[in-house]
């Protein structure tokens, strides 16, 4: 979706100036903010919309007959339609506002378990956010289905010619992230879910690592569910989506208890409400609602292609500076077959103590397992140190990055 | 043999002299470096002490009237605190571990490193460190009965 106000010119000097925390000094350092796959930085547009709805129009949603109560449920539902049109969903209550990822997959594997009986199957990736492994584990467990594993190659891409040996007429569910958050190998979930709904499996993806840089299409993937988390979109954090297919969504059953989830109560009997307000009940994250629109509506005024393009020249640029170290042990696929972020480590060296060191010089890198202990115990290694760009990033900073790793690698051998 | 309190003032006094971070941490690396290494069959599920990040290990032997302590971790700062933490609590009497502070971390500037929410595992070993002085403490008690 290019909307007319989509930036002609990328300046990204201009578009720094949308952030203010990136003026900010860390250690006396100038901030160079690279861990953007664990949490994008917020622009001012954004910070204004919270801002605005606290300080103008702050009261509760669906329920007053007062002006206030309506000028924000309008906003909020604005805002769903927002999402449902970036991501094309066919209709805005298959949009379901959630506190987060972890909550959308939650709502999903609690509903189908159920449903499900023991000895049906559900097949998990190998590139998973322990997010998208332990609901279902979860719910293995209760129902007695088993967990199956598509595994994956060395270079960090899954093992798509071993999905149909796994894929049977006891699959019920595959879910497999869009992205991996560990090494951003690109998932050609478009396959997966053809092969699994071939078998009549419904196919949940996580694209919660996939959203800040490329925009699904759901109706086009035909996908049943997908999830991502503001907070990584540029957006305020503890919000997110669950889309799924409205005919899903109904069959499901609701998460939680509670107001604005029913439609009569009675000590006998409760009925619940229609979509999307079954699955929202309580009083939600408003300002972070709205807030997500207004981010959506900031990452098309960027553009997305432009996005693209800048990031991917950033990921080849680190990767070649990378490459000039002899001790460097780079993780996961080529950069035409990943989003903008490199894992890496230095031999013999534990990414905890270059992640300490190069916070002192002002950097923020990830280290550790990042949540993803399956791809560490494939690789036997305890983590790695993950650098992960934005489109506000630039070379520049990259260049202060390996700087700083100069030092710290010197200090460390 | 020094006590608690003269260990850490001459580690007080080592770090004064260092006028920036770069300094203090390359010490603190050339100290985890020279940290005796624990033999590899003491890096046990038992010994180990589980931070999010870095792993780790600490034995402890009672000698005499004292608790000898050997550590060790897989990430070389993490090690080069250890190696402070050893210094001072390690040889000295139970009763005196148990009462110790670790105050003298944050006069040397590596707070950060001791906070209770960084995800390397050194709180839970002073926890630890002082669990093992207790529990001599008590076997001492049991055993004068
Ligand atoms: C691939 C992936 N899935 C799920 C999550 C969890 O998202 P949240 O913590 O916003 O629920 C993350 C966040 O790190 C992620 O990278």
């Amino acid at each position: 979706m290019k909307t007319e106000t989509t930036l002609d010119v990328f300046d990204v000097d201009k578009i720094r100036d949308d952030f203010p925390i990136l003026k900010e000094e860390i250690n006396g350092y100038p901030l160079v903010y690279f861990d953007n796959a664990a949490t994008s930085q917020t622009p001012q547009q954004v910070i204004n919309c919270i801002s605005d709805y606290y300080s103008r129009y702050n009261a509760n949603i669906h329920r007053g007959v007062h002006t206030l109560s309506q000028t924000a449920t309008d906003a909020y539902e604005q805002s769903r339609i927002k999402i449902q049109n970036h991501f094309n969903a066919k209709r805005s209550h298959e949009i379901l506002f959630t506190a987060g990822t972890t909550h959308a997959i939650n709502i999903v594997a609690s509903g189908y378990g159920q449903f499900l009986k023991k000895g049906d199957e559900v097949i998990v990736s190998a590139l998973e956010h322990h997010s998208n492994i332990v609901p279902w584990q979860m719910m293995c467990e209760k129902t007695g289905a088993n967990l199956k594993v598509l595994p994956m190659h060395q270079d960090g891409m899954l093992k798509l010619e071993e999905l149909d040996g796994l894929l049977s007429d006891k699959t019920r569910m595959v879910f497999v992230n869009h992205v991996s958050n560990a090494l951003g190998s690109i998932n050609p979930i478009k396959t997966i879910i053809q092969k699994a709904h071939d078998v009549g499996a419904k196919v949940l993806i996580d694209g919660a690592q996939a959203a800040p840089h490329i925009q699904a299409d759901v109706q086009e993937l035909d996908v049943d569910f997908y999830t991502v988390s503001a907070h990584k979109m540029c957006g305020p954090t503890g919000v997110g989506i669950l889309y799924g297919k409205e005919h899903l969504l109904e069959e499901l059953p609701p998460y939680q208890g509670g107001g604005e989830m029913i439609s009569d109560v009675s000590f006998e009997k409760t009925t619940y409400a229609g979509l999307p307000h079954k699955f929202e009940a309580g009083t939600p994250n408003i300002a972070g609602g709205i807030g997500f629109g207004a981010a959506v509506d900031y990452l098309h005024k960027i553009g997305f292609d432009n996005i693209k393009e800048h990031e991917d020249e950033l990921v080849s640029y680190a990767t070649e500076r990378l490459k000039e170290f002899d001790k460097i042990i780079l993780y996961g696929p080529e950069v035409n077959r990943k989003t903008a972020v490199i894992s890496f480590n230095f031999e013999g060296l534990h990414s905890y103590d270059i992640g300490t060191l190069v916070d002192k010089m002002g950097i923020a890198l990830r280290t550790g397992h990042h949540c993803a202990q399956p791809i560490m115990k494939f690789y036997k290694i305890p983590g790695t140190v993950r650098a992960s760009f934005s489109f506000y990033n630039t070379k520049e900073e990259i260049d202060i990055m390996i700087k700083a790793l100069e030092r710290a690698v010197k200090m460390l051998y | 043999m020094s006590n608690i309190e003269e260990r850490k003032e001459e580690i007080i006094d080592e770090f004064s002299m260092f006028d920036d971070w770069m300094q203090r941490y390359e010490y603190m690396i050339d100290l985890g470096k020279s940290l005796p290494l624990i033999d590899e069959k003491y890096k046990t599920e038992d010994n180990i002490i589980k931070g999010c990040q870095s792993r780790v290990w600490v034995k402890a032997d009672h000698q005499d009237d004292k608790v000898v302590f050997k550590a060790d971790s897989d990430a070389i700062i993490t090690k080069g605190i250890v190696a402070i933490l050893i210094r001072v609590f390690s040889g000295q009497k139970p009763e005196d571990i148990v009462k110790a502070d670790t105050d003298f971390i944050d006069e040397i500037g590596l707070k950060e490193h001791l906070s209770p929410t960084r995800a390397n595992g050194l709180v839970s070993m002073i926890k630890q460190l002082k669990a093992y002085a207790l529990a001599y403490m008590s076997k001492d008690a049991s055993t004068q009965n």
